[in-house]
């Protein structure tokens, strides 16, 4: 099996490529690339992001044709997409982090800057905080309601449609942090950097 | 409930690890790799290495030891020392680093911070503050502590955050390595003057020092060297004791 991790200048991905590469050992084919006919041919895709909304959107937008060979392995292909923070976020219509930008519209919603109820709560929302699990997936098998999970972020994914939610976590309000849409994952926080029990859902999402 | 961090701080120098006090009298004890697996797995919320010398010294012994640590430990990784440009941000982060602390740059000239946290995101950089106390003020220092800029601490901190820093990393030089806990005063004012998270560090010589640095200084997080590192506590222990005293942590 191949999982490919897009790479385009989202920032940061070598904790990502680490971890895939520590659940995956020699099982399965890491690759790591923005080369549209490897994404095409992988049998799973991982879409990080770090960074604003917009210079991820930005970054996607740099490589020709990236975003049209995603929108087909996403949504005509229906194989299995994982994106993790501004990765998930970007799944939304439109983002408002540094200016108005038009998102991939895959799950319908919007990114806004959570509300820090004026300064009560600090922004980035950083650390280890529960997941409070809303959804059976299988991408949380084996995970325990509460578990807790690293993030780092001051925006949030708001989705039109409610059941897509997997799971929400509690700062200032409650803040989707897992969805789900068929074929299509996301998570606002970082299993790649939350310890065995983020890279367990790192090993789930290989198996599905 | 997000919950308060420790962060167990490792000293590196020419790739081993050492703790100072009052960054002086370097002892050499152990392997960083090895250390930084032993506290991710013992829960440290995130590791942090400050490569203390790297100012001076031919500083490639780090980019090793950072992509060593972080093919071994799955919690954040922050990295500071010696860090003078956008570029070496990059390199670091392209070796594994989570997050990078920036200080002395920081200092001389807060483009690093804006050009970094806009290339980057903020949530990649921390700017670390060495504070020590001048009458009613603190001053900054760089340099490791060896330079004392006159620059107002509180002051700083405010334009750190316009800057776009993600976290501060206030250490006490009047504190650090005393083991007499965090200075409190500045932590409060700090915590309460900046809407981004604060790491308390410099002066832990017991657990109830970490439950101050919450409680009273108002952080976000904890850091600590030597109680960690010279076995005094356990990083579980500690969170056991936070615990017990009402913090939410991560057990």
């Amino acid at each position: 099996m191949n999982v490919t991790i897009v790479d385009y200048n989202s920032g940061n991905i070598s904790s990502v490529i680490n971890s895939f590469k520590e659940v995956a050992k020699d099982k399965v084919n890491i690759k790591v690339t923005s080369d549209l006919e490897t994404i095409k041919t992988s049998d799973k895709v991982v879409l990080p992001g770090q960074g604003s909304f917009k210079s991820c959107i930005d970054g996607l937008n740099s490589i020709n044709g990236l975003i049209d060979t995603l929108n087909e392995f996403a949504l005509e292909s229906k194989k299995p997409l994982l994106g993790i923070c501004v990765g998930l976020q970007m799944f939304a219509d439109i983002g408002y982090e540094e200016t108005e930008t038009k998102g991939l519209g895959w799950i319908s919603g919007k990114v806004s800057k959570i509300d820090n109820q004026g300064g009560k709560f600090k922004l980035p929302h950083i650390g280890w905080n529960e997941i409070n699990i809303m959804k059976d997936s299988k991408i949380f098998k084996g995970i325990e309601n509460n578990s807790h999970m690293y993030f780092v972020h001051s925006y949030e994914f708001v989705p039109d449609d409610k059941s897509v939610i997997l799971a929400i976590t509690d700062y200032s309000t409650n803040v989707v942090c897992a969805a789900e849409k068929q074929n299509i994952f996301g998570t606002q926080f970082h299993p790649e950097k939350s310890d065995k029990i983020g890279l367990k859902i790192i090993d789930n999402f290989i198996n599905l | 409930m997000l919950k308060n961090r420790i962060i167990p701080c490792l000293d590196v120098k020419n790739g081993r690890v050492v703790k100072g006090i009052n960054f002086v009298d370097l002892q050499d004890a152990g392997d960083p790799v090895e250390q930084a697996k032993i506290y991710s797995d013992g829960g440290a919320d995130e590791i942090c290495f400050l490569d203390i010398t790297a100012s001076n010294e031919n500083r490639d012994t780090i980019y090793e030891v950072v992509k060593d640590t972080s093919k071994k430990c799955f919690v954040p990784l922050t990295v500071g020392g010696g860090v003078r440009s956008v570029d070496d941000i990059s390199k670091l982060l392209n070796y594994g680093a989570d997050k990078v602390s920036i200080n002395t740059a920081a200092v001389q000239n807060a483009d690093v911070v804006v050009q970094s946290s806009k290339k980057f995101g903020s949530q990649c950089i921390v700017v670390a503050i060495d504070a020590k106390k001048k009458g009613e003020k603190w001053e900054v220092f760089t340099h490791g502590g060896r330079n004392n800029t006159g620059i107002d601490a509180l002051e700083f901190a405010k334009k750190m955050e316009e800057s776009g820093a993600g976290e501060l990393l206030v250490t006490s030089m009047d504190r650090d390595g005393t083991q007499a806990g965090y200075d409190i005063d500045l932590m409060s004012k700090i915590s309460s003057m900046v809407n981004i998270p604060t790491i308390a560090s410099g002066g832990v010589g017991d657990l109830h020092h970490l439950v101050d640095g919450i409680k009273l200084g108002n952080a976000s997080a904890v850091l600590a060297a030597s109680i960690f590192h010279y076995g005094k506590y356990s990083v579980k222990e500690a969170k056991e004791y936070l615990d017990s005293k009402g913090i939410p942590v991560r057990i």
